[in-house]
């Protein structure tokens, strides 16, 4: 069984659920993906599918990465990825393609992305520092405080949590739950929120 | 149309009756107490209308036991609704009615059509 799938994330909006509950949910657009490689451990050293995704302009799509597609007769797609496999799927065969049926309401997932940046932060947004206090001749507002010791070891250790560029990295979350699966609109309405700006590359894996 | 648009139409209601801030309104909400089901009414007067789409709400005001003014907001699209139905049509100028609050007895009327 293949348990993953790329997106794209759409929006957030809130739905009903059958008890009457509004639940705040996350659209992800998840068109099917073409499965253009299955690797396999003598070969490659794991098991995965490369697949590719989304849509694009052909004329701006450059001959390597036409060749691809060619090869196995398929049409050109933006995006490729890799879906790792827990085990060898003998039936997968390259120019197959995955879809989202493989989810249904209610499943646990995890999703990741690259979430929104957040430019050079300070150390009370970037790592959840408190604040010094505001007035009675305190100047110690927002800064880090002392970060060191004396003249042993005269340096600072490393891995120090300072201020610097926070965001647009990889971030995973982990449980989320599946509210609604739109086939025919091919959404998938993820609760809560989900990394990363409207129109991000999401992946999206069962957990089990 | 835009893609959350087109989801959100897939839970939105296609019978709501057309009423107003100013209308007297019955709603009918639906209570489950452990397992059974029960139809509560709540009527009232609608002082506002506010959002868009599915995110649309709107408040009923009523006065309760001892003067006491109560005020709920629904959700218009909410499945705990099983059906709203305008009693009496008003004639009021203003889209949020919030004076009401400060209004008691014979002044708190509104005009009917």
């Amino acid at each position: 069984m293949v348990e993953a799938i790329y997106g794209e994330k759409i929006g957030t909006t809130q739905v009903f659920k059958d008890d009457g509950n509004a639940v705040y949910v996350t659209a992800i657009k998840a068109e099917p993906c073409i499965v253009l490689q299955v690797k396999n451990s003598q070969q490659d050293g794991y098991d995965a599918l490369k697949v590719a995704f989304g849509d694009v302009d052909k004329k701006k799509v450059n001959k390597p990465k036409k060749g691809e597609f060619d090869k196995i007769k398929a049409e050109i797609k933006k995006n490729m990825g890799e879906i790792r496999l827990k085990e060898p799927q003998e039936e997968i065969k390259p120019g197959d393609s995955i879809e989202l049926k493989i989810f249904k309401a209610g499943d646990k997932i995890k999703v990741s992305g690259i979430s929104k940046g957040k430019g050079f932060a300070g150390v009370i947004k970037r790592h959840n520092f408190h604040r010094g206090r505001m007035s009675h001749g305190s100047h110690a507002h927002r800064i880090p405080g002392a970060v060191g010791m004396c003249a042993t070891p005269a340096r600072i250790l490393k891995g120090k949590k300072m201020p610097g560029r926070m965001g647009h990295e990889m971030v995973t979350i982990k449980g989320s739950e599946i509210v609604d699966v739109i086939e025919d609109q091919n959404l998938i309405l993820v609760k809560g929120s989900v990394p990363g700006n409207k129109g991000n590359i999401v992946y999206l894996e069962k957990l089990n | 149309m835009n893609t959350l648009d087109k989801l959100e139409n897939k839970y939105m209601k296609t019978d709501l009756p057309d009423f107003k801030p100013g209308d007297k309104v019955s709603v009918s909400i639906r209570i489950s107490e452990e397992n059974k089901e029960r139809i509560q009414v709540y009527e009232g007067i609608v002082i506002k209308r506010q959002g868009s789409g599915l995110n649309e709400t709107f408040t009923v005001r009523k006065i309760s036991f001892n003067n006491v003014g109560v005020e709920r907001t629904f959700l218009l699209n909410s499945p705990i609704i099983q059906s709203i139905t305008r009693m009496q049509e008003g004639k009021v100028r203003r889209a949020k009615l919030y004076y009401l609050r400060d209004k008691i007895g014979k002044k708190s009327r509104i005009k009917t059509k």
